[in-house]
């Protein structure tokens, strides 16, 4: 599979303190890609990273095979999209507004949108199952509705490479596989590259072709589901206890937590 | 923009119209309508029209600057007068004419005192990289009281005796003192203005968050650099010649919202309209309710702003 984007050393964090350490990895075309880690392990700091909110302070980022800062934001940003953890707005915009303002990237100022960019909205509003939340507002939607129309804005850019950051934290069981399970079928049928960062390691486990689990700003372990989320590597880096057994279903790792109490009770 | 929208905003021009033909029919001297445009009365037609046009220029700018503040801070209190950005021109302009300048570079002492009030403010509220909405207002009203106090110290230790007439300043007022200064400020509005138009747009994304403009690939450091030096421009040009009004930045665009949404590129003209037809609206009731006496215009737009105000604040409270 080709290199999308390429992370060559990449030391990076905020204002004073480094977070990320001589992180290298790839990203490759079409797969399915997870990063895992404990809380401050530098999960969401990689990924504004790649999203250039962060500038890195050593090291390169390679989309494409050109140096990601050297390219104009703008151009970047029709290549790539990002949906945050969750987005409160303080302003009623409509979801129509919303999911259209995914065009701002490919628009010029002043520029009206066509009959163009008003198909690609609305097709990203069907992709996500939101086309009856188009008039609603923005501000009076359920966490799940509103998630799903921050994807279809994302989706609007028309993005080749897709960046989430624990988008499911926020939501409900329901609401998690329905976004995991929309996330995957954009993956299979228009080949998006996706790379979410996850909190709870069984989707991770379910969802993600590979991952890479960080642990104090450096990859700890970087492969497929079966080899990262063994319960050696668990237990190292989230100091507590797991079981680790076979999704029945998809025959992926199923991590079964073990309270500290019935550990005690065990031995 | 939608037919809906474009409906709202003819109407909005259709009141302004209105409102402008009141406020040059309104005012100490009763004229009927139609012996106003006789050559006895070209002189006060000629003030009135002045005075209603600076009326316009000084509600839109304004409204456009607390549209555009409120936007980039995401907080929806943000209006000039309240961030002491008011306050800054005011210093800015009075120091000018203590030193004696030509008053073509009151805009210009008022601006650089707008952008250091802007910059301070912004300084002062920023809390790890954020600003909460109480902190910002605390800061630029505190700043505000500031500014005020230093130009109240100014003007009373002053020699220039022109000086000691110009309390009014703390209040706003349309009085027309100087002709050339109208124009010129009239330039830098509508200057002003067009450039945060243009940038609607981005104003629309950087509302919704920072981080999320960026992800639309605004570079958002540079376009909030250029809309506070907007914002500080047009805030000192307006300041320099009508004081300190306060409100219309609050009144208006929430208003406005309430009325076309908060899409920008609707919100900026409608903001513009609404904002002019109010602020003549206002000065022809100052100069009209009871005469001789004119009621400077800041305390109307404060008895009306100053509820919004409380009311915003309220509503902000039980989100959180």
């Amino acid at each position: 599979m080709d290199v999308l984007l390429k992370v060559d050393k990449l030391f990076g964090g905020y204002d004073k303190e480094n977070v990320l350490d001589d992180i290298t990895f790839d990203i490759k075309k079409g797969e399915f890609l997870g990063i895992i880690g404990p809380n401050g392990s530098g999960k969401s700091t990689l990924l504004r990273l790649m999203s250039r909110v962060l500038h890195p302070r050593k090291g390169r980022m390679l989309f494409e095979g050109k140096e990601i800062s050297t390219l104009k934001l703008r151009e970047l940003c029709k290549r790539v999209a990002f949906v945050p953890q969750d987005t409160q707005i303080n302003f009623s915009f409509s979801v129509w507004e919303i999911v259209l303002m995914g065009r701002i990237p490919h628009l010029g100022r002043l520029q009206l949108e066509t009959k163009k960019d008003f198909t690609i909205a609305e097709n990203s509003l069907s992709l996500t199952t939101s086309l009856e939340l188009k008039n609603r507002k923005i501000d009076q939607l359920s966490a799940g509705e509103r998630q799903r129309v921050i994807i279809a804005k994302a989706l609007t850019q028309e993005p080749i490479l897709l960046l989430l950051d624990e988008p499911t934290s926020h939501l409900d069981i329901g609401y998690q596989i329905q976004i995991l399970d929309l996330l995957r079928r954009l993956n299979h049928e228009r080949k998006l590259t996706v790379v979410i960062v996850l909190h709870d390691l069984n989707l991770a486990s379910e969802y993600c072709n590979r991952l890479i689990l960080l642990n104090e700003g450096r990859i700890f372990k970087e492969g497929t589901p079966e080899e990262v989320l063994t319960y050696q590597n668990i237990e190292t880096i989230y100091k507590t206890t797991v079981v680790v057994n076979k999704n029945p279903i998809s025959s992926k790792p199923y991590i079964t937590l073990v309270s500290g109490e019935r550990l005690c009770q065990q031995n | 923009m939608t037919t809906q929208s474009i409906r709202k905003i003819t109407l909005l021009v259709t009141i302004l119209l209105a409102v402008i033909l009141f406020g040059i029919c309104k005012g100490s001297v009763k004229i009927p309508f139609f012996e106003l445009f006789s050559d006895l009365n070209r002189q006060i037609l000629h003030l009135r029209f002045l005075r209603v046009l600076l009326g316009i220029f000084v509600g839109a700018g304004l409204s456009v600057c607390g549209v555009t503040l409120q936007a980039i801070l995401r907080n929806p209190l943000a209006e000039p007068y309240l961030l002491g950005t008011s306050g800054g021109a005011g210093l800015g302009a009075v120091l000018a004419i203590i030193l004696g300048l030509s008053s073509v570079y009151l805009p210009l002492a008022a601006f650089c005192g707008a952008l250091l009030s802007i910059v301070l403010v912004y300084n002062l509220a920023r809390q790890g990289g954020k600003i909460p909405v109480q902190s910002l207002i605390l800061s630029g009203v505190i700043v505000a009281i500031a500014l005020s106090g230093i130009i109240v110290f100014l003007i009373s230790i002053s020699g220039n005796q022109a000086l000691h007439g110009m309390m009014w300043w703390l209040l706003g007022s349309l009085q027309i003192y100087d002709l050339k200064l109208i124009f010129l400020v009239g330039g830098i509005v509508i200057f002003g203005v067009s450039l945060i138009f243009i940038l609607a747009q981005d104003l629309n994304a950087i509302s919704i968050g920072e981080e999320e403009a960026t992800h639309l690939g605004i570079e958002i450091e540079t376009i909030k650099k250029i809309l506070f030096l907007v914002t500080a421009l047009i805030t000192g040009a307006l300041v320099s010649i009508s004081g300190m009004i306060g409100f219309i930045g609050l009144i208006i665009p929430h208003m406005m919202r309430f009325v076309v949404g908060p899409n920008h590129k609707v919100l900026i003209p409608a903001s513009f309209l609404a904002g002019a037809a109010f602020l003549v609206l206002c000065d022809t009731l100052a100069r009209s309710l009871i005469p001789p006496v004119e009621i400077p215009i800041g305390v109307i737009t404060s008895l009306v702003g100053a509820p919004i105000f409380i009311i915003l604040l309220k509503k902000g409270q039980k989100v959180k």
